[in-house]
């Protein structure tokens, strides 16, 4: 197939195809999971000032006592990956061009150096913590085919419009529609992996936050 | 053009003195060409030398499904420069447009030219070929395709020259009503050499020219059959406006603060990014301006279907097309997401219904 | 699949919830509660990972909640879970867990991992995989009465001692008390100094309080084991002693479990709300000094530290009041790292002291406590929990060091001046 026809595809039937994939599995898994519902609380509450799961959904971002000098790749390579993810999806201009046309809302986006240089600096996180996973212990044995996949998808994004900006490895039309393809593939299987962790994390902390807080405890 | 036509074959030197050309004027436009070619300064007397040697070859021009654009972008725009004359000094011998005969005697002439300089003739093209019903673009009662097969048997090389003749341009649009392709997609024995735009930049084609005549072969090609130092880089690469971009400085409609201080068209659907070609640095009317130096986005017409490719003023990040992801998709997903969740909370039920309370002889297994 | 298996199955298809379910779906594999779990840190075997010590209840949610799960279980991709995988996952379950819940609020995706295994525990019981040790603790709490098999006449005998000890008279089934004192076997066999303390504590009040005959033992093996069923026979027994006297306040005592099983467990088992206030001595004690009835006098000059009880500060909310109630008796107090919130586990928490087999690993996980007093260097500890306590001083014992571990509760009464006009 020609390249610009590939973009093209990409960024039309395959978008379509991609979205419809990822909000039916959003909706779908958001509904399985929280549908099951649970038990009220019959103890008797005790009220404590910032114990409740809206708190711990803010809170949890920041490690607790000791946890930054027990592990510091996770959370310094957590941080660095996850703000510079954010940041090169969210506040780059082409990308806030794709917000803008499927949800109308646009911002200002940075210079693009700006975010070439962050999108490099994500990718070294990247591997870090790829690094931290195969030569740590607990996250060698943890780690399952999911891993390793969903490191990939999360990868091939990043590595592609890196490239594809900067001529390299591919003609610009081609790494661009490689680049979006791989964009799509992420969104079609993050309902499916434990990327959805992008969604449930909120009632994950909730959940946590309103059972000790319950209890007094602001966790 | 017709005098052409009827002059004696002599050697390209002649007929640029005949026209006026000076030996100023003409060494610059060498220079211009060793520049292109990325060959050193010293080259351009070599390319002068052979040009001035080089017989004026036979050039046969074939319209097949076209609009005629890329002749006047050819022809017009550029006499008197050295680049439209030396469409002259070739030996023209079919045109369309240009020649004077018509019927039986224009056919003629191309028969003759084809025998007379059977294996040496260039082949020039512009217009797509249509593969579907013979009869939608005949020439003297002779589809296309037969045609451009008889003419390319004899021929040394052939140019195709804008984007219907190299991709099948617009008449390829979707659906294609009448199967039009390119002229590399029929003819896989000769060399093609693929000149797109919609239409080409003139120098392309007569750097193509003067390349053929003073190495006596073609320029070298990418992988889409282009010549690389005219379609080696994006419109983006070479675009003046680029530092706005870098920046993250877009105009946002046609007519914004932005636009007037010349900011980046992406947002308004510039292809530069996506198109390889030298507006960018030849420009356009004797360097005078091209597209987005006049304020508009490059469309990309270029590239092969630029046509198809979601629209001129929709910014390359942006969907190609009206997304229908929407009620029917949420609604599937709020099905299945239901189903699944009754189906939990029966099992779930189920499981309750079936409780039996632990004994403590239940703690063994 | 054995009968015992298809309960303990169905028991977790019961228990499995949208915080359950949520919690799986986050969880990225990122390791972190390993730092926070002293089995871990103490062995540096990544099979004591929290989380992994969930696994078999995860691929069960999978294949029994999610649709991809299904599908996956019935083109058997997804393993079911067998008797013997379970009873592998015993020592991981009970054995290395103390249900401190240090990793529940350490994970980054704010996953309570310890809320999920309180839960597998449902299964693991159901289906005969929980410990002997702790089969028999349950099974000696609900047909005799305690973990440790004491009968009321034992805790009479103990009532007389103290009342000889401490001329103080130690009420019985007195209807129409404000507090129902609970006791823990441990404290009866091995601490009877509590209950002194809390005649001499309750007397210096002016409160009125009372044992009951029918409900003394507070702890709770059914929920350490993580069968409700059991559990609720359990804390039945106190819920109908409390209602029965018509007590405005039941005072959880210095025990960690027993505390979680009344104050938070408690209403859940029974399915209704308590009628009556369930505290632990420790805010009972706090409220006295807050209401200043709690007068003391003397303090003490040696260096002391503070054992936070999990079940007592991070899982139960009460960290600031032993601070305070230590500040009002100790010249030389000092904490240890991570104290209070974050502070670390005895070891033994959670029904793990109850489990012989798990000894070694349970001393080996008391490197943790030895650092951490290592780093203070007390002459004494005090703690308000008899099961931590315990553990403690086997741990203690275990690395040679020579540490009195105290009672708060008892500590205070020390300093509690005799009333004046009595000889």
């Amino acid at each position: 197939m020609d390249q610009l026809l590939l973009l093209t595809w990409a960024r039309g039937t395959g978008l379509n195809l991609a979205l419809s994939i990822f909000v039916l599995g959003v909706i779908w898994r958001l509904i399985e999971i929280y549908s099951l519902g649970r038990k009220q609380d019959l103890s008797a509450p005790r009220d404590v000032p910032g114990a409740s799961g809206w708190h711990t959904i803010f809170r949890r971002s920041v490690p607790p006592p000791g946890m930054l000098k027990a592990s510091p790749v996770s959370y310094i390579g957590g941080y660095v990956f996850h703000v510079g993810l954010a940041v090169v999806i969210f506040l780059f201009a082409p990308h806030i061009e794709l917000i803008k046309n499927l949800l109308g809302l646009s911002w200002p986006g940075l210079p693009s150096q700006m975010v070439d240089f962050i999108t490099v600096v994500t990718m070294a996180a990247m591997v870090v913590v790829l690094i931290d996973r195969i030569t740590k212990p607990v996250k060698r044995f943890l780690s399952t085919f999911g891993d390793w996949f969903t490191w990939t998808l999360t990868f091939l994004p990043l590595l592609t419009g890196w490239l594809a900006v900067h001529h390299l490895l591919l003609p610009y039309t081609l790494m661009l529609a490689l680049h979006i393809l791989s964009v799509e593939l992420l969104l079609i299987c993050l309902p499916f992996t434990k990327l959805f962790h992008a969604f449930t994390v909120f009632g994950s902390r909730w959940y946590n936050g309103a059972v000790n807080g319950h209890k007094g405890v602001p966790v | 053009m017709s005098k052409s036509t009827s002059k004696a074959a002599g050697s390209v030197a002649a007929s640029l003195h005949a026209a006026g050309i000076s030996r100023r004027e003409f060494l610059g436009f060498c220079a211009t060409l060793a520049a292109a070619y990325s060959l050193p300064a010293s080259a351009a007397q070599a390319i002068a030398a052979a040009l001035e040697k080089a017989a004026r070859p036979s050039v046969i021009w074939m319209s097949f499904q076209e609009c005629t654009g890329c002749t006047e972008s050819l022809t017009r725009s550029h006499t008197p420069t050295v680049e439209g004359l030396i469409l002259e000094t070739i030996s023209l011998d079919y045109h369309h447009t240009l020649q004077a005969a018509s019927g039986e005697a224009a056919e003629k002439a191309r028969e003759q030219a084809m025998h007379d300089n059977y294996g040496k003739y260039l082949l020039v093209v512009d217009g797509s070929i249509p593969l579907g019903n013979p009869g939608f673009s005949t020439i003297a009662g002779v589809s296309n395709l037969e045609m451009l097969k008889e003419t390319a048997k004899g021929a040394a090389a052939i140019i195709a020259v804008g984007t219907c003749a190299t991709y099948g341009g617009l008449p390829a649009a979707l659906p294609n009503p009448t199967g039009a392709v390119g002229v590399n997609q029929l003819i896989k024995d000769k060399p093609v050499v693929n000149v797109p735009g919609c239409p080409p930049i003139p120098v392309v084609i007569t750097g193509v020219l003067a390349h053929f005549l003073t190495f006596g072969k073609l320029p070298e090609l990418d992988a889409l059959g282009r010549p690389k130092v005219f379609y080696g880089e994006s419109i983006h690469d070479r675009c003046y406006r680029r530092p706005f971009y870098d920046q993250g400085k877009f105009a946002k409609t046609f007519d914004d603060a932005g636009a007037r201080d010349g900011w980046c068209l992406f947002e308004l659907g510039c292809k530069g990014p996506v198109t390889n070609n030298a507006c960018a640095t030849t420009k356009w009317n004797g360097g005078v301006s091209f597209p987005i130096q006049s304020g508009h986005g490059c469309i990309g017409c270029s590239e092969p279907n630029f046509w198809d490719a979601g629209g001129f003023y929709k910014a390359l990040s942006a969907p190609a097309q009206p997304l229908k992801v929407g009620a029917g998709v949420a609604a599937a997903a709020a099905a299945v997401g239901v189903a699944v969740s009754f189906s939990n909370r029966g099992k779930k039920g189920a499981a309750k219904a079936a409780h039996e309370t632990t004994t403590l002889d239940d703690l063994e297994p | 699949m054995s009968a015992s298996l298809d309960k303990g199955v169905r028991v977790l298809k019961e228990v499995i919830d949208a915080p359950i379910a949520s919690y799986f779906n986050s969880c990225v594999h990122c390791g972190l509660c390993a730092e926070a779990c002293l089995f871990y840190t103490e062995t540096g075997d990544p099979k004591y990972t929290p989380i992994h010590k969930l696994e078999p209840l995860r691929r069960l949610y999978n294949q029994e909640y999610t649709l991809l799960g299904r599908l996956a279980k019935m083109v058997g991709l997804s393993k079911p879970v067998t008797d013997a995988e379970l009873a592998e996952w015993q020592e991981l379950v009970y054995n290395s867990c103390t249900l401190c819940g240090r990793c529940s609020v350490v994970c980054p995706v704010g996953n309570d991992i310890v809320y999920m295994v309180r839960k597998f525990r449902e299964g693991m019981s159901a289906s005969g995989h929980a410990p002997d040790g702790l089969k028999g603790a349950v099974t000696r709490t609900v047909n005799i009465g305690s973990p440790m098999g004491i009968k009321l006449p034992a805790v009479k005998a103990q009532m007389k001692h103290v009342e000889a000890d401490y001329g103080i008279e130690i009420p019985l089934d007195l209807e129409g008390a404000e507090y129902l004192v609970m006791l823990s076997s441990m404290e009866i066999i091995n601490f009877p100094e509590y209950l002194g303390a809390i005649a001499k504590i309750m007397r210096h009040a002016g409160k009125t309080w009372t044992l009951c005959s029918e409900a003394f033992e507070a702890t709770n093996a059914g929920m350490q084991i993580g069968n409700s069923d059991l559990a609720r026979v359990i804390v039945k027994r106190i819920v109908d002693g409390a209602e029965k006297l018509k007590v405005k306040t039941v005072i959880s005592p210095e025990c960690g479990h027993a505390y979680t099983a009344l104050r938070w467990e408690g209403a859940n088992l029974v399915g209704k709300p308590f009628t009556f206030k369930v505290q632990h001595i420790i805010e009972v004690l706090e409220e006295f000094r807050l209401a200043g009835l709690l007068k003391t006098e003397g303090m003490e000059t040696d260096r002391l530290t503070f054992h936070d009880p999990c079940q007592l500060a991070r899982r139960g909310g009460v960290i600031q009041p032993q601070r305070n109630l230590m500040a009002m008796i100790a010249k030389d107090f000092h904490e240890m790292p991570d104290a209070g919130f974050m502070n670390w586990c005895c070891g033994g928490g959670g029904g793990a002291s109850a489990i012989e087999e798990g000894e070694e690993l349970r001393l080996e996980a008391f490197k943790k406590k030895k650092s951490q007093l290592d780093a203070v260097k007390p002459k004494r500890l005090v703690t308000a929990c008899a099961n931590c306590r315990i553990v403690i001083e086997e741990g203690l014992e275990h690395y040679q060091m020579n540490l009195p571990v105290v009672g708060l509760t008892e500590t205070i009464a020390e300093h509690i001046p005799d009333p004046v006009g009595k000889d």
